[in-house]
Order: C-alpha cells, then sequence, then structure tokens
C-alpha cells in the first residue's frame, strides 16, 4: 500500500483507537503527558513507516508496542539521574517489547489491551482531560485530540486556529497536569458531581461551538457536533447510573435532529417556527427521547441539562408551533432559571408565555429585561420586544425595536430575517 | 463518505465452522462490535440476511425469467450480510472492515462506496425527485 493511503490509515486508527491507545500507555507508565508524547511519537513513526512498508496486521497493536518501547528508551534515558527509572525500565522490559522487529506483533500488548481495564481507562481519561486545573480551550483541545483521535490539524481546522497554536495549548495542558500532579483516575465519589459537570461542560461546548452558525465553514462544524454526540455516548455508557450524562446526550441528540431543517435553500437561517418538520431527523429525535428517559428513570428530577433536553424535546414531538405544548416549556424554563437563573433563559421564557398566554403576559417579562445592562449590546432582546409589539398591534413602537434589532445584529442571515420581519410590518 | 461493508462466507468449510460457535457467544461478539459502530456514530444501518436456502432467485437469461427456490450458484457468491457505515474516508472504512466480528480463514468483507445523490446530475426530475425523498426522510 502506497501514500497517501498508509498515512489515512494512521488517522483512521487514530480515530477509532486514540483513547485506548493512551489510556493503555498512561497505566503502562503512570504519566498521562507521558503517555500522550508516546502516542503522538508513535503516530509520527507510523506516517513514516506505513506508507513504505504497508499497514501493519494490527495497527492499534503496532502503535501501542512502540509507545512502550519509546517508555522504555524515555525511562533508561532518566535512569541515569535517578534509580526510580531504573526499576521502571526494568520492569518495562519484562514484557518482552524490546524484540527489534520491524513489524511489532501484536502478542506482548494483550496485556495492555485488557478489555476490562480499557473503560476505566477511557473515563479516566475524560476526567483528566476535562480537568477543573486546565482552561476550556485547553480541555477542548485535549479532549478532542486524546478521546476524539482529532488531528492538531484538525481541530485548528474546526476552530479557526492555527495549528502551532492548537499544539501549544496542548501542550501547555500537559504540563499543567502534570505540575498540579493531577492523578489519573475516576475522581472520588465526593469530587465526582463537580468533576462530571466539568466534563459535561466541555462536551456541551464542543457542541455548541459545532452548532453556532456563527463562523466557519459548515461542513467541519458539524463533524465537530457529531464528535460532541460521540463523547456523549462515550459517556453515557460509561457512567450509566448518572442522570446528567444521558441528559446531556439526549440534548445534543434533540438539537442536532433540527440540524436538517435550519438551513433553506440559499443557506438562510430558518427559525424554529418555519422550519419544515418533515426534515427533522427522526431516528436521532427517538434516541434523543430514549436517553432522556432514562434521565427521569434515575428518579431524581432533571437537572441543567435535562431541563433543556426535555424542553427540546416538547418541540421534536410537536407537529407545529400551536400544537407545541408551550405551558410544560413555560414551567421548564421557570425551573430552569430557578436552578441556573440567566437573561437568557428569562428571555426563553418571556417567548414561551407569549406562546401560552399570549404578548401581553409575556411583554413585563421582557419589559424587566430591558431594564437591566445583560442584552445591552444584543440583538436578542429588540427582537424579540419588537415581535410581541407587533402582535399587541403596537407599530409604531415595534418598528423601533426591530430597527434597533437590525442595528445590533452582527449575523447577516438572522439580520435578513429581521428585516423581512420589519418590510412586513 | 458512505461505505456499505458486505460480509461474506466464501467457502463451505468456513460456512459450517461458522454453525459450530456458540449462538449467545456470536451475539455478543457481534453485538460488542455494532456498539462500537453506534458509540463512534459511524452507523447507518445493518442487516444479516436469512439463509440463502430460503432465498428464491429470478433469472432474467432466458425470457420468461426463470424463478428458483434455494441459493443460486456457489458459496463464494453469497453475501450474507451487511453494515452501511459513514466515515470520512476509504482507510477509516477498511479500518472499521478489518474489526468485522466472526471472522477467520474463508470469510471476507467486500468494501464499496455508496455514491451520494450530489454526483448525479442535479437537474435531472428523476434526481431531483428523489433528492426531496432523501430530504423528507433523512437519507441525503
Amino acid at each position: 500500500m502506497s501514500d497517501p493511503t498508509g498515512r489515512k490509515a494512521v488517522a483512521a486508527v487514530w480515530r477509532i483507537d486514540s483513547a485506548r491507545i493512551v489510556g493503555a500507555l498512561t497505566r503502562y507508565t503512570g504519566d498521562f503527558a507521558l503517555a500522550e508524547d508516546l502516542a503522538q511519537e508513535a503516530l509520527a513513526e507510523a506516517l513514516v513507516t506505513w506508507p513504505r512498508e504497508g499497514v501493519p496486521n494490527n495497527p492499534a497493536g503496532w502503535l501501542l508496542t512502540v509507545g512502550r518501547r519509546r517508555a522504555i528508551d524515555a525511562f533508561r534515558r532518566r535512569s541515569t539521574r535517578d534509580e526510580k527509572y531504573a526499576a521502571l525500565a526494568h520492569n518495562l522490559a519484562e514484557g518482552g517489547a524490546l524484540t527489534g522487529a520491524t513489524d511489532p506483533g501484536p502478542a506482548p500488548d494483550d496485556v495492555l489491551w485488557d478489555p476490562d481495564q480499557i473503560d476505566d481507562d477511557t473515563l479516566a481519561l475524560m476526567f483528566t482531560s476535562c480537568h477543573p486545573v486546565l482552561s476550556r480551550e485547553a480541555g477542548v483541545a485535549l479532549t478532542l485530540r486524546v478521546i476524539g483521535g482529532l488531528t492538531s490539524d484538525e481541530i485548528a481546522r474546526a476552530f479557526l486556529v492555527p495549528t502551532a497554536t492548537v499544539q501549544a495549548r496542548i501542550t501547555r495542558a500537559k504540563k499543567t497536569l502534570g505540575a498540579a500532579k493531577v492523578p489519573f483516575e475516576v475522581p472520588p465519589v465526593n469530587e465526582r458531581p463537580a468533576r462530571l459537570a466539568q466534563v459535561l461542560s466541555v462536551i456541551y461546548l464542543i457542541f455548541t461551538e459545532g452548532s453556532s452558525a456563527s463562523s466557519g465553514d459548515e461542513v467541519i462544524r458539524l463533524d465537530l457536533a457529531g464528535e460532541a454526540q460521540r463523547l456523549a455516548r462515550i459517556m453515557s455508557r460509561l457512567m450509566p447510573s448518572e442522570p446528567e450524562v444521558h441528559s446531556l446526550l439526549a440534548l445534543l441528540e434533540l438539537t442536532a435532529a433540527r440540524f436538517p431543517a435550519r438551513r433553506g435553500p440559499d443557506g438562510e437561517t430558518v427559525l424554529l417556527e418555519d422550519q419544515d418538520r418533515r426534515r427533522w431527523d427522526r431516528s436521532a429525535i427517538a434516541r434523543g427521547r430514549a436517553a432522556l428517559a432514562k434521565a427521569a428513570d434515575a428518579g431524581r428530577g432533571y437537572g441543567y441539562y435535562g431541563l433543556q433536553a426535555a424542553i427540546a424535546e416538547c418541540h421534536a414531538v410537536a407537529p407545529s408551533v400551536p400544537e407545541t405544548d408551550w405551558n410544560r416549556i413555560v414551567v421548564l424554563y421557570e425551573a430552569l432559571g430557578r436552578l441556573a437563573p440567566s437573561p437568557v433563559v428569562e428571555l426563553n421564557r418571556a417567548v414561551a408565555v407569549s406562546m401560552a398566554r399570549g404578548p401581553a403576559a409575556a411583554l413585563p417579562i421582557v419589559d424587566d429585561l430591558a431594564g437591566g445592562d445583560a442584552f445591552k449590546d444584543s440583538h436578542q432582546l429588540p427582537g424579540v420586544r419588537g415581535e410581541l409589539l407587533r402582535r399587541l398591534g403596537r407599530l409604531d413602537e415595534a418598528r423601533t425595536e426591530l430597527e434597533q434589532a437590525i442595528r445590533l445584529c452582527g449575523n447577516e442571515r438572522e439580520r435578513a430575517v429581521l428585516t423581512r420581519k420589519l418590510a412586513d410590518l | 463518505m458512505k461505505f456499505m461493508l458486505i460480509w461474506r462466507v466464501t467457502s463451505d468449510e468456513a460456512w459450517s465452522n461458522l454453525g459450530e460457535i456458540d449462538f449467545d457467544q456470536m451475539l455478543e461478539t457481534v453485538g460488542r462490535f455494532n456498539e462500537e459502530l453506534i458509540e463512534a456514530g459511524v452507523l447507518l444501518a445493518a442487516e444479516g440476511l436469512a439463509p440463502a436456502e430460503e432465498g428464491v432467485v429470478v433469472d432474467f437469461s432466458s425470457e420468461p425469467p426463470v424463478v428458483t427456490d434455494g441459493p443460486y450458484g456457489e458459496t463464494k457468491e453469497l453475501f450474507n450480510g451487511f453494515y452501511l457505515i459513514n466515515v470520512p474516508s476509504m482507510a477509516d472504512a477498511i479500518e472499521w472492515a478489518k474489526r468485522t466480528p466472526m471472522t477467520a480463514a474463508g470469510f471476507k468483507t467486500e468494501i464499496r462506496r455508496v455514491p451520494t445523490i450530489d454526483e448525479f446530475p442535479a437537474d435531472n426530475e428523476w434526481i431531483k425527485k428523489e433528492r426531496a425523498w432523501r430530504e423528507r426522510t433523512g437519507q441525503l
């Protein structure tokens, strides 16, 4: 097999097996940062060797063996300074990795490839990559590379930053984890809720980055959303007793279900109320609802993601806007506002109230928000206010609000929608 | 890119070996592979086929066509099931195909790319109809 097939095979194997490779090497060396380096070195070696000599029979095993051999080399180098490493190098070499064969067979790595350990390792990797000592950007980059199996190039393209920036973030992240002596483990029960929330927020951030229409090549961004769904699926398998994990997966599935309908023929944004619901992805809706049902089964009520997923479910099952259960959506937004108060939630609640009880009931909520400065430079508040005033027949005021919204709106597609509304007045 | 992984058992010996495998074991092995495809978000569809002996062949070599019961031709021409997956490249499809469960000598997985609707003339009225159907059913 010749280049570029060999190179593509390296990327393919990494996409499928990165978490297992880094997980196994971390367990083997006891050092996550070193394991990630070793995996990258093994990949670099594969990029040279596979195009030339063909893809080995067991590609993941090959990478693991090369990584392990490099680990022994690294420990031997350090052993001249430190006896602890001499002992480590000796123990590691006992496994028989130093055969010197060009195609390291899979046999010695069966030990590392222990299926009972892999799941624990993957979970520990998730918690390490999303550790609170890391910045959001660093956590996102590390998670996508180590568990998502994306290359630095792919991450850079998805986030519209130079590859060097991504590499620097990852290097810094590994240093930070090392300096903070973060243990490679699933956190103990008392720390778990906070740490799990951190993992879920990183996954959610990847998804929103992937689904936001604000910038970038849409195709690549959708991949990012798909990547987040994959991470959420992995988490829901590994932590089946955590309702918020299922809730997050449900939220992502139910939101992504609407992706096929959110663009018109010319790429313009189609608002939820105008979407052709026949284009919603029915299987994604079914998967989302199943995940949400699992979350509900825990009997602890909905959390932050559960409430949002439940709102998304109300839309997903409604045949049309008027047939939507807006009363339930109002209740869910009220609960969300108590759990995680925010002006955005309030504004959404106002929209739901206007649908359930009419614009007159919603206007005071919006007016309260207008008193604060949370939406000072945002088009959202005047956009909603203008729409309420229009429905109340106060057209002059509606016009003023919509003009204000158009002035503030930075997104061309959304501005087009507002401009059309203004013209229709 | 969509690919179909077609699972074939190409020798009588491999076929009879398959019959020896514990059924529960087989369900678990195949099930684990399926779970992996689902979790990775690449699985679009998968079906296994009932034995070829239950199949019927309509042969157009003569006019009118001849309808016969049972398997057509030799074992190596039969296929027994398929996976439809969505992955970034042929290299990924190959890596997944290598992981096909229940394999041994005589088993083969054939990989075929499934062209997208964009590869057909967009202004053809039948292609337009097909595109509309695909959009409606989420199969673009």
